[in-house]
């Protein structure tokens, strides 16, 4: 029989409709856990102290009108970028250190609603600046396949509260790679929804123009249900699209993938890209095949022209969103940022000086306007597209030492789909040296019910849905 | 050597919307407690985001159809970046490259056109307030004014004096108030005025250009206008002295002493700021439809010029005209009245100036019986003595030369004194007593 931990979110909900177990019983079994593993894998910045008050309010709702509500008692683990009122919130800064929130975000606040107990915040980069949590200010976490390695980032903390089975789901945030390049790193399932799909409303913003909020979890099933809470429009956010979202969960359980038609970018195959890593998307590939879809060879613009797009348009838009920071309000000066935070600052602060604008900004929203015409010109045939989300498995600790552009390289693959405001799932589709390698599948924008049925049906039909033994790892 | 006077405006009218640009706190801030109408995003807390607010956008598109601009379909938002303590998010929003209006005009009295190059949108920081407390000096900071809507209209400089600028600046106010969108109350900084003046001074060698000034934050026609001549003769003197001309690095701003009434030095170009404009992403770009430019245009009232051409077809003179066009309850009784008399018999119609006159003066509450008070004030005699005497007092002071002719023995000329004074009270002198006025007060 299966572990508290181990439980899918309908799973969890049908123990409680069974009373096989009380939210109270899940919660403290969650708190175990952390309390055990959490001090040498660093994932939880702070705890909900009144995690188990809740639940025991959730236990008095379901003895009384049963489940109602489509997340009651659910334990999430949500990244320290999302505000939560009552519960410090620094995004992996010092700055925000001791930084307790007035309102909620909208991401937690409809998990809340719903029904959801937030567990705690989770580790990431500072500010998001970085994709494998060592910028973070309170230390790096660590990767539960492998302590030796990092888990990727910036969502880092919630991939690995996922693969380490410290809360039953988790919401990360991406950039540019930063929920799927963590969820792939170790080993778990993440949506990226396409820009203006899910409200930014509440998330302390790193470039906003591609921001999104996300879930991170054991299962496709578990982000579509999630999502299905989670995104829509936002009065409190513009950005966010008045079109209905889709019945996500109605996408689930596709018996095989006939009639769709999936690009495999040889791009994406990089010349110096592992020939194992290679394999296991050339695996995937044929996986997807066997379940009935079509899948040729499509060509894209070098993503190499992502990096530096990437960088000058997320640099100038950090640098602004950072410029509330000013030392005089929230009680830290800014020698609270950390050096990769103050380089990307510099750097924004750059492109968008006069004389220097038209060069860097202007050309990078040139270019980020031709790869939104590819991605056209590509979805105009096909339904999706496959690829690898990371170039390789989890690097070590320390490799992001002196490598300031370690990031942009690492997201090399999901660059350009960010930029474009694509949706895309990733998810885990083999392991090399005993490390988790990540699929992404990438639809248009708003068509994230295409990307989850897909992504669905392929993990249904292989078995690299996986989580580390801690007692082995650790 | 000939000099003229280039002189552009820049004004800030600060709209009157239920809520702010970009959050629902409310937008009436004068006077309130600091820091009660504020919100995550107008104090901008992390994450938070702006949603901007459509009838301010509209009130905007109000402001430039009245000042006969082009409504651009394609718009944006900027951010704006510099850094004061009382903004909140370290930049403002606002609009750089494609404000929601371009190209529209005034029209002066004397018939000349003074171009407005834009209009275009953006939110109001926070006030910062230094004071003494406790012993220390420090600064404190209000938000309650921290995202309240901004329109800024820009003309191009195309008045030549302070008195041209002062009128543009009187027409832009009396529009502003007639369509509704702000009372401009230049008192509680509704209105916030920033000349830009150079000079063009020509001899035999040519024209030379002075170098351009930019004097910020004016709260009062008469300080703008005192401030633009300062401004002109100082610019000439300066050019006599050094020959400096204009270049497209020497602009400065300055600051207006409303007590010595002099402008002050408080940045020069070598100072001025990079504001580092982008688009602002969390607000999506306007594409700005026909149908709502129509709509609102059909909303828009009578402007002032407009109101004053209608008061003179009613054989209103022009100086009451201008006095009453903004004044709605003065208007909706005029047009009763108006009405009234064609139907009535010429004997029992109103004299329509004098109405006003009465009216303006406070001699009749619009809010009573018009018709009765109107006949009491204007029976034959009811002018009383005091009044009377005031009047033939400066057609006196006005007329030394027919005075003159009076004492050397012309004593007919009375009647020109008798004539005018019955003319400016409306024929409701009682003729007896006035005759009486005019032989005492010439005889003195």
């Amino acid at each position: 029989m299966k572990q508290l931990h181990e439980l899918t979110i309908k799973e969890v909900l049908d123990g409680y409709q069974n009373h096989d177990f009380t939210c109270v019983d899940l919660v403290k079994h969650f708190l175990k856990r952390i309390e055990k593993y959490n001090p040498k894998l660093n994932i939880y910045l702070a705890l909900n102290e009144k995690a188990l008050e809740e639940a025991t309010e959730i236990d008095k709702e379901i003895a009384e009108k049963g489940i109602t509500r489509p997340l009651l008692g659910i334990p999430f683990a949500i990244k320290d970028n999302f505000l939560t009122v009552g519960i410090e919130t620094t995004a992996g800064s010092n700055i925000l250190s001791g930084y307790k929130p007035q309102y909620e975000s909208t991401t937690s606040r409809r998990l809340l609603e719903a029904g959801a107990i937030i567990l705690g915040k989770t580790n990431m980069d500072s500010f998001a600046h970085g994709s494998s949590t060592e910028t973070s200010a309170f230390g790096p976490t660590l990767n539960p396949w492998n302590t030796k390695k990092l888990p990727g980032g910036s969502s880092g903390g919630s991939a690995a509260a996922i693969a380490a089975q410290l809360a039953t789901a988790a919401i990360g945030s991406e950039t540019a790679g930063s929920i799927r390049q963590p969820s792939a790193w170790c080993g778990v399932t993440g949506l990226k929804p396409s820009y203006g799909r899910a409200s930014r409303y509440g998330i302390i913003a790193m470039a906003s123009s591609t921001d999104q909020p996300g879930p991170i979890a054991r299962s496709v099933e578990d982000c579509a249900i999630v999502s299905e809470i989670i995104f829509g429009q936002d009065p409190f956010d513009a950005t966010t699209s008045p079109a209905p979202i889709e019945k996500y969960t109605e996408n689930l359980y596709a018996p095989d993938l006939r009639g769709v038609r999936i690009g495999l970018i040889k791009e994406y195959l990089l010349p110096d890209m592992r020939a194992d890593v290679k394999n296991l998307i050339l695996n995937a590939a044929a996986k997807l095949r066997l379940l009935g879809a079509t899948v040729d060879e499509v060509s894209l613009m070098d993503p190499k022209y992502a990096i530096s797009t990437y960088t000058v348009i997320s640099r100038s838009e950090i640098s602004s969103n950072l410029a509330r920071f000013d030392g005089i309000r929230f009680g830290h000066d800014r020698d609270a940022f950390c050096a990769e935070t103050k380089r990307r600052i510099l750097l924004g602060t750059y492109t968008l000086s006069a004389g220097y604008y038209d060069a860097f900004y202007k050309k990078a929203e040139a270019v980020r306007t031709k790869m939104i015409d590819q991605f056209n010109e590509i979805f105009r045939i096909y339904d999706a597209y496959v690829g690898a989300v990371s170039p390789g498995p989890a690097l070590p600790l320390g490799a992001t030492k002196n490598q300031p552009m370690f990031g942009e390289m690492e997201d090399v693959l999901v660059e350009q789909s960010a930029m474009a405001g694509l949706a895309s799932v990733g998810l885990p589709c083999g392991f090399v040296d005993n490390l988790p390698i990540g699929l992404q599948i990438t639809t248009n924008q708003l068509k994230e019910a295409t990307a989850i049925k897909i992504a669905d049906c392929y993990q249904r039909h292989t078995e690299f849905q996986l989580f580390p033994d801690l007692d082995k790892t650790l | 050597m000939k000099a003229t006077p280039l002189i552009g405006l820049e004004v800030h009218v600060e709209l009157e919307t239920k809520s702010k640009m970009f959050c629902g706190c409310s937008a009436d801030h004068f006077g309130k407690e600091p820091n009660t109408q504020t919100c995550p995003v107008c104090l901008g807390i992390p994450g938070a985001l702006p949603v901007p607010n459509e009838k301010a956008i509209e009130s905007c598109l109000m402001i430039s159809l009245a000042l006969n601009c082009r409504i651009n379909t394609q718009s944006k938002f900027d951010r704006k970046q510099y850094f004061y303590p009382d903004l909140a998010k370290g930049y403002q929003i606002s609009q750089y490259d494609q404000p929601f209006c371009s190209d529209g005009f005034i029209l002066l009295d004397s018939g000349k056109r003074i171009g407005i190059e834009r209009i275009h949108m953006e939110e109001d920081t926070g006030k910062l307030q230094h004071v003494v407390l406790d012993g220390k000096k420090v600064s404190l900071i209000d938000f309650n004014r921290s995202g309240v809507p901004l329109v800024e209209i820009v003309s191009r400089p195309e008045m030549s004096s302070s008195a041209e600028a002062k009128e543009y600046l009187k027409k832009i106010h009396e529009i502003i108030r007639a369509i509704n969108v702000s009372s401009a109350d230049m008192e509680k900084g509704q209105m916030r005025l920033e000349p830009t003046v150079n000079v063009c001074l020509e001899d035999k060698t040519g024209k030379h250009y002075t170098p351009l000034t930019e004097i910020k934050n004016i709260n009062s026609f008469n300080f703008a206008a005192s401030a633009i001549d300062f401004e002109i003769a100082r610019q000439t003197q300066e050019f006599t002295d050094t020959g400096i001309e204009k270049t497209d690095t020497n602009k400065t701003t300055r600051g207006y002493d409303a007590v010595k009434k002099i402008t002050f030095l408080q940045r020069t170009k070598e100072e001025a700021k990079d504001y580092r404009y982008f688009p602002e992403p969390d607000i999506p770009p306007f594409t700005i439809e026909n149908e709502l430019i129509e709509k609102l245009r059909n909303e828009l009232p009578p402007l002032p010029d407009q109101v004053i051409a209608g008061l003179m077809d009613l054989g209103i003179e022009s100086k009451y005209a201008k006095i009453i066009c903004n004044k709605q309850n003065v208007l909706a009784v005029l047009d009763v009245i108006a009405r009234k008399n064609d139907e009535a018999i010429p004997a029992e119609r109103i004299d329509l100036n004098r109405l006003i006159n009465l009216i303006v003066n406070g001699k009749i509450d619009i809010k009573g019986d018009i018709k009765g008070e109107y006949q009491k004030a204007t029976q034959v005699g009811n002018t009383n003595v005091e009044e009377l005497k005031t009047i033939v007092e400066k057609i006196i002071t006005d007329n030394p030369n027919i005075v003159a002719e009076y004492k050397k023995g012309k004593t007919n000329v009375a009647g020109f004194f008798v004539g005018q004074a019955m003319k400016a009270t409306h024929g409701t002198a009682d003729p007896q007593t006035l005759n009486k006025i005019v032989s005492d007060l010439l005889s003195k």
